[in-house]
């Protein structure tokens, strides 16, 4: 333990702590833009600069680790000179028409120059004589680099947390910007639109590309039916961007705030979540066939998931070779928007092109998927717009709805119900879990082997996590099954992604199915979810959605009668023939760059 | 402070048989070596002046089996020119100098990074390389050099900076602590010193630690390599006792008209003509990598400090806020104030953000950004404004 001492009063703390976390220990809060929570040290903006007695210079709170007897000052008048300098040089290089920015009112330069600038304007405008072009290409992500104030928060969240490497630092001095491979818009480059870059920028540089007035023109539009689905992870994150903290599921109120602005059905991701496994389970166990009972060696596998549309387009950059691995399922919103044109109009009597798909998603990278030319199986776009949390709090926010104080509602019936498992895709995990609740009991015929079917060796968030289950007990179909081990991997955030996929084609894994979510602890860390997030919030989020799988009385995907019933009605069996066709989708190979 | 006359010396430059050298180092004990580097007193060349035996020391306390050193050829402050000289005429001096280093700490590799427009002596220095190289093999002596040539940014010359470049990265500094000797290059202790503090060492071996303490002040031993330039008849690279005060080298180097000399390049410190008397050249005075550029009369030292933080401007690597924007507010505030846009009283805003910039940047570009700003702008304001 190191002892020191901070604005005169004495604190014990573990060797390696950083003066910022020592003071914080103190409740004395020390400001930061380039700190993450979630990222490696950097100490290059300097506000968080503090005085040692007796030192030359000073020092960044977030980079110096406590030295035995330190005395430290956060508050000296050296230390405010300083911050307010740096918050005032930072402001001449930014783009500061706050009200014409999306992050008005969520901006940490903008809170901090509220605490210490006070409109002084000490220093020249460097800003305003530079041309600047917004990257208004990619679907998902936008980029402004008038509003950055190279804290490179996003380039560590790219390069380390994800091993992306989309973005980058180019150049040096005052011409010095975050840029990309040959300075090409976010929509050329490798980005997978995961969106951990917008969700940790601390200012209006990256935000998603939002589709705010589009929704609204659609709902106002009386000739026009919209549809919106909600994904899992989305109820547990919408109350922070409403004033509820953390950890807090909202799902009736969500449910509720969607109908009073005005979508003609609200109805829910989880159904085809559940129906993902339908036929996701279903490939798999074909593919296992193949391999074991048809001997076929090139039969692909480990299988991969593919409900997350960061993970896709990153397999399709970096591990092209790993393509027929990928399930061919789309994912569950690509799902819902393909049967809200087609099943869904059929059953409700409606002209699909009158027919307007929304999502709400966790997600930035769902946008892109939602634009990509395969997502039209229903004749028409199959998902018109992606909305992220963020975005649907905005449209509560705009629309006047006191969200706290509603009253809980269901979602509508026809692709509105789910089981827990359909929940669960939510965290981490989760799409294994429920893969495996499921597939487990059409071979067996009975439960899966976990107390409460809560497979616990699959959730937590560890990087990688692997787990097996031996299948005994077959039914008499599934034969070449018995006494197999089904192994499984799961990894979430894209640097994991990575590694467990070298690790494949080394050969040092081995294992037949593996859930790969692109963003840190799965969707409800997701890009598009309220700002900040951290991993105590993640933690959060996902006992929240573990709370929600335990309240619905259905928790197997093949016993919720929604999908039983459009098996029935529509699609006639899993893989079947109209599965293949509205369901199913193919990827392609990307350039490295 | 007594200051001590001008006085030429001869170390650095003269010949040494390599062979020799390196047969005695590689037969003396390593702390026996250190201690006669402790004791020589000799300070850094590359201009900060850390003790070189401390750092020596620090390094090779360090438990690693993995260690570094690297000699710093990224001359690249504006006015040094001695390296290169150093290079091209003893090279094999350098290496001795890493090879003593290295059976000091125990490192088994080491780097030479060499400035990008010094590309030119590289077939020189591999030349000289694979002599040195055999030598080590005749020896039995697990000690390899490599060259790594740099492109051409003022910021891969800062230690932390240097490292990311030669492992292939972009040149930005890192946090200290940890400091190189405990986590340098690839993450191991590292010693880096500069390309004329290695050749010191490898005197200090031949002629004794007592013989370089008798040279210079109790602050500034020894001798130090020096670039003359701008108003001076005598131009060029000139090696002097330290301690002289500003008088004598004007005396010796100026054109009768001398103004000011900025002492330390563009990162360094300028004198006036009234300061001369009472400035030492040397750590207890104004410490100096070696650039020393005369200005006389005809000189307008709004366009001294225009060019150094233009060059500043260009050269801070963009990562913390203080160097980054900083440099160019300092620039376009003199603008400013130039043209009469901003009243004189801005520049002591900007004196007092050149203060912010010493103190809360992240490296040692940017803390000595203010050390030219503050120099030129407090003893000759009125060339500033109008």
């Amino acid at each position: 333990m190191i002892n020191l001492c901070i604005n005169g009063l004495l604190v014990k703390v573990p060797k390696g702590t950083t003066i910022l976390d020592a003071a914080k220990k103190l409740n004395f809060k020390i400001p930061v833009l380039c700190h993450h929570d979630d990222l490696c040290v950097a100490g290059n903006c300097r506000v968080c600069v503090v005085e040692q007695l007796g030192g030359k210079a000073l020092l960044a709170a977030c980079a110096t680790p406590v030295a035995e007897g330190m005395q430290i000052l956060t508050n000296s008048l050296k230390v405010r000179t300083a911050r307010k300098h740096v918050i005032e040089l930072l402001l001449s290089e930014h783009n500061a028409d706050c009200t014409k920015c999306y992050k008005n009112g969520n901006c940490e330069l903008q809170d901090l120059s509220n605490e210490f600038s006070v409109g002084d304007h000490i220093f020249l405008d460097l800003i305003h004589h530079k041309e600047y072009t917004i990257d208004k290409f990619s679907s998902s992500i936008q980029k402004d680099d008038s509003k950055c104030i190279r804290c490179q928060r996003c380039v560590r969240t790219c390069e380390q947390l994800q091993g992306v490497n989309a973005l980058c630092v180019a150049f040096k001095g005052s011409e010095q910007k975050i840029s990309t491979f040959m300075n090409h818009s976010m929509a050329e480059v490798i980005c997978t639109n995961c969106g951990q870059c917008v969700n940790r920028c601390p200012t209006g540089a990256l935000v998603e590309r939002n589709y705010l007035d589009d929704v609204w023109d659609a709902i106002t539009n009386p000739e026009l039916h919209v549809v919106v689905q909600t994904a899992p992870a989305v109820r547990v994150g919408l109350g922070e961007d409403l004033g509820i903290p953390p950890g807090e599921r909202v799902t009736g109120k969500m449910v509720a705030a969607l109908k009073r602005l005005g979508f003609d059905s609200v109805l829910d991701t989880d159904f085809t979540a559940d129906l993902t496994i339908m036929e996701e389970g279903t490939e798999l166990l074909t593919r296992l066939k193949q391999a074991l009972v048809h001997k076929d060696k090139n039969v692909a596998l480990p299988m991969t998931t593919s409900c997350s549309p960061g993970w896709v387009k990153f397999v399709e950059h970096t591990f092209p070779e790993f393509l027929p691995n990928v399930s061919t399922c789309k994912s569950p919103q690509q799902m819902f928007g393909a049967l809200a044109k087609t099943y869904y109009a059929e059953k409700r009597g409606l002209d699909p092109a009158k027919v307007v798909s929304v999502s709400i998603m966790p997600c930035t990278a769902k946008k892109y998927e939602a634009d990509r030319p395969e997502m039209r199986s229903s004749g028409y776009k199959d998902v018109d717009f992606v909305l992220t949390t963020r975005e649907l709090a905005r449209m509560i926010r705009q629309a006047g709805v006191d969200f706290k104080r509603l009253k809980e509602d269901k979602f509508d019936r026809l692709m509105g119900s789910s089981s827990g498992a359909g929940v669960i895709f939510g965290v981490t995990g989760g799409v294994m879990e429920a893969a495996l609740r499921t597939a487990y009991e059409i071979v067996t015929g009975r439960e899966v082997p976990f107390e409460n079917l809560n497979i616990t060796p699959v959730r937590g968030f560890e990087g990688i996590k692997q787990a097996s289950v031996v299948i005994e007990g077959c039914k008499e179909e599934w034969k070449f099954l018995e006494g197999v081990e089904l192994k499984c991997a799961v990894a979430h955030g894209l640097s994991n992604a990575r590694e467990v996929m070298q690790a494949v084609k080394d050969g040092t894994i081995d294992v037949h199915f593996i859930e790969i979510m692109a963003c840190p602890g799965g969707c409800l860390g997701g890009g598009g979810q309220p700002i900040p997030t951290n991993q105590k919030i993640r933690e959060k989020r996902a006992a929240a959605i573990y709370e929600e799988d335990m309240d619905l009385s259905i928790r197997k995907s093949h016993e919720n009668p929604e999908i039983i019933q459009i098996y029935k009605e529509f699609l006639g069996e899993p893989l079947g023939h109209k599965s293949h066709e509205l369901l199913h989708t193919h990827y392609r190979e990307r350039p490295r760059y | 402070m007594k200051n001590i006359p001008i006085k030429r010396v001869d170390l650095i430059f003269e010949e040494v048989t390599c062979r020799e050298m390196v047969q005695k180092v590689f037969k003396t004990d390593p702390d026996e070596i250190l201690q006669q580097i402790l004791d020589s007193g000799l300070k850094g060349r590359g201009g900060a002046g850390f003790p070189t035996g401390m750092k020596w020391k620090f390094a090779a306390d360090e438990p690693s089996n993995e260690k570094y050193i690297i000699c710093n050829a990224d001359e690249g402050e504006p006015g040094t020119f001695k390296d290169r000289q150093i290079l091209s005429d003893v090279p094999e001096k350098v290496f001795c100098g890493m090879a003593i280093a290295s059976r000091v700490i125990g490192a088994t590799m080491g780097y030479i990074y060499l400035r990008g427009e010094y590309k030119f002596l590289l077939p020189l220095l591999d030349e000289k390389l694979i002599i040195f190289h055999e030598l080590m093999k005749e020896m039995n002596q697990d000690f390899h050099i490599k060259i790594r040539l740099g492109s051409g940014a003022y910021i891969c010359g800062e230690e932390s900076a240097l490292f990311e470049s030669i492992e292939g990265k972009r040149g930005e500094p890192r946090n200290k602590p940890p400091y190189p000797t405990t986590s340098g290059l690839f993450g191991k202790p590292t010693c880096i010193n500069n390309v004329e503090t290695l050749v010191h060492t490898v005197m200090i071996l031949k002629y004794g630690p007592e013989h370089f303490r008798e040279l210079g002040t109790k602050d500034s031993r020894g001798s130090k390599v020096f670039s003359v330039s701008g108003d001076t008849p005598k131009a060029g690279i000139f090696e002097l006792e330290l301690g002289m005060s500003v008088s004598d080298f004007v005396d010796e180097f100026g054109d009768g008209d001398t103004k000011s000399v900025q002492v330390g390049g563009a990162s360094g410190f300028c004198v006036p003509r009234k300061k001369f008397e009472e400035t030492i050249i040397g750590f207890e005075g104004v410490p100096t990598g070696g650039s020393m550029k005369l200005f006389n009369s005809s000189r307008s030292m709004y366009n001294v400090l225009h060019n150094y933080l233009d060059f500043f401007t260009e050269e801070s690597c963009g990562q913390c806020t203080p160097c980054r924007v900083g440099c160019q507010q300092l620039l376009k505030g003199i603008e400013a104030v130039k043209k009469g846009e901003k009243n004189s009283r801005y520049l002591d805003e900007l004196v007092k953000l050149a203060s912010t910039m010493k103190i809360a940047s992240k490296c040692g570009l940017g803390q000595s950004v203010g050390n030219a700003f503050s120099s030129i702008v407090e003893n000759f304001r009125e060339e500033i404004i109008y």
